[in-house]
């Protein structure tokens, strides 16, 4: 590893970088140049060679005419676009609903006078249950079981599966936010108690925004994997862009409908990875800088 | 005699089956300075804790300004707020720049309003030298400026009593006198303090008492100049030769 910088941002009025220096930074930019061009030239060459493999399968003709027709593609994108918007409109409640009760899962179990013994045992409880629990079950248990309660005021079946997929997330959250909060040295804790903030203030201004910071990438990398799986409301009925392709499907005896709507979860998903690894990336950065401080 | 500030009696805290403080006793009326001396281990840093109800006790009773505050009854985060606490490892949350570190505790606790408190904030800041470096955060500020902040986070919330835990030994050499300083300016204000530390010559300069605690008990007290010059225990004797061996008087 070099120790001397090569950008200009230290520069000094009047410092210019030696000959040995520059031609540093020459070679460094050649360096740079020459692995995107090895890499681009490789990635061409395995797609083309993928390409003509798939193309020259015996029976690549009629796998394009029923998963890649262009026709059917446009005729059923608008459907399953609208089918999208119930999934994306699932995903910001499901995402607030899960992010809000796994917060609070997580402080009732870091209660910790004996008094509240219950209560944290009762989180405990749920994170352990729906943590174990396949979301299928929980899914199918809240979607086809509850109405069979034939209850007054049932709620229907969309919200039903949000309510599953809030639970099921909320355990995962939770664990993820409790190691956040564990991961504040106790002495944070010492010193707000100390300056007379109660456990309630210390939580609120002093842990938790330590806690979150913290866990930021893998609660990321939870909505991820939620705004797949709020597809799966499909499995309960309600029409979102799964079921709708589906329902394409079966009317065009031909699967092009599912690919444009994976093809949309995907570009869904983009922004939200993005995100995650930028955030990522800040958080390992910060902590190399705490390392070396 | 009025009222002193601090009143241990009988305090007695156990952990894990060790017995940590053996129904200890200390008194420290208003604008005294007492300082603790001891071996690591000797239980100073858990009396300080105890003091700030940081700590449940397992026997005795400590009263402030008159006021018991062991009582079961008494809400601890009321107590906390007459007392500030100052901890070898600074503690400062490093998620906060220095200015919002200060104003925290004000602001929450004590419901000032943000203008008035950062107004105090930068008053103290000013004093130590630190205005400067009010919108930096802890991670960019040296251990020496680190451990004047969280001298001042304390002070502006105008405590009654402060407890001093080996504000030093986490610091490099050059770093030291800057502290020491800043609590001798204490010190001088009048401020109520205990304060624990391995500076001998610091403890002989500040203290108004200095106490010799050994597993758990106060073995001798008095003036800095009996306690450190001439002890009258054998066992402060030898720990003071241990010190002296070691360079640090
Ligand atoms: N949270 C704890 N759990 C268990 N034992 C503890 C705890 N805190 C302190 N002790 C024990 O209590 C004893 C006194 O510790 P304390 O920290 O009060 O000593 P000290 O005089 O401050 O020492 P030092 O000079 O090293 O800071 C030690 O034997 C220590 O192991
Ligand atoms: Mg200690």
């Amino acid at each position: 590893m070099t120790v001397i910088s090569d950008t200009g941002r230290d520069a000094e009025p009047g410092y210019r970088p030696s000959p040995l220096q520059r031609a540093r930074i020459a070679h460094r930019r050649r360096q740079t140049v020459l692995s995107v061009v090895v890499a681009a030239a490789s990635t061409a060459v395995v797609g083309v060679l993928a390409v003509v493999a798939v193309t020259g399968a015996p029976g690549w003709q009629r796998v394009r005419e029923s998963f890649l027709d262009p026709a059917i593609a446009r005729e059923s994108l608008p459907l399953v676009l609208h089918g999208l918007w119930l999934n994306v409109r699932l995903l910001v409640f499901c995402a607030v609903g899960a992010l809000l009760l796994g917060l609070a899962i997580a402080l009732l179990r870091t209660l910790r006078p004996a008094v509240f013994f219950p209560l944290r045992a009762l989180a405990a409880s749920y994170t352990y249950l729906f943590r174990g629990t396949p979301l299928l079950i929980v899914l199918y248990l809240l979607t086809f079981g509850v109405p069979g309660l034939r209850l007054q005021g049932t709620p229907s079946l969309l919200v039903l599966g949000g309510i599953a997929l809030t639970i099921v997330y909320a355990a995962y959250l939770a664990e993820v936010f409790r190691a956040g909060i564990e991961s504040v040295h106790p002495s944070q804790r010492a010193a707000a108690r100390s300056l007379g903030l109660t456990h309630g203030q210390t939580m609120r201004h002093v842990v938790l925004p330590q806690a979150l910071r913290r866990v930021a990438p893998p609660m990321l990398n939870d909505l991820v994997a939620l705004q797949k799986d709020v597809g799966l409301i499909s499995l309960a009925g309600p029409i979102d862009a799964i079921r709708m392709a589906q329902i394409q499907t079966a009317e065009h005896y031909n699967y092009t409908p599912y690919l444009v709507a994976g093809a949309l979860f995907v570009l869904m998903a983009i922004p939200l990875i993005a995100v995650t690894d930028w955030v990522t990336l800040r958080a390992a950065r910060r902590q190399s800088a705490e390392a070396a401080a | 005699m009025s009222t002193p500030v601090l009143d241990c009696r009988g305090l007695r805290k156990v952990f894990r089956g060790e017995v940590v403080l053996h129904e200890l006793d200390l008194t420290v009326a208003e604008h005294e300075a007492v300082v603790l001396i001891g071996a690591s281990g000797s239980g100073k840093s858990t009396l300080l804790r105890c003091v700030n109800l940081l700590e449940p006790l397992d026997d005795g009773s400590i009263h402030l300004d008159g006021e018991h505050i062991t009582d079961p009854r008494t809400d601890p985060d009321r107590v906390r707020r007459r007392i500030g606490m100052v901890f070898q490892s600074y503690n400062l949350f490093p998620h906060l720049n220095v200015l919002d570190n200060v104003t925290l505790a004000p602001r929450r606790v004590h419901a000032v309003s943000r203008a008035r408190a950062e107004a105090e904030a930068m008053r103290l800041l000013e004093r130590v030298g630190l205005a400067g470096k009010a919108r930096e955060y802890p991670d960019r500020l040296s251990g020496g400026q680190q451990q004047r902040v969280a001298i001042v986070r304390s002070l502006a919330c105008a405590p009654r009593l402060m407890l001093l835990d080996e504000v030093t030994s986490a610091l490099d050499p050059e770093l030291v006198g800057e502290v020491l300083s800043l609590v001798r300016e204490l010190r001088a204000d009048g401020m109520t303090m205990v304060i624990a530390t391995h500076e001998m010559g610091f403890a002989r300069e500040v203290a108004d008492r200095v106490c010799f605690l050994d597993g758990g008990r106060i073995v001798e007290q008095g003036p800095p100049e009996q306690v450190l010059g001439d002890p009258r225990e054998p066992r402060t004797r030898q720990f003071l030769e241990r010190v002296l061996a070691a360079g640090r008087l």
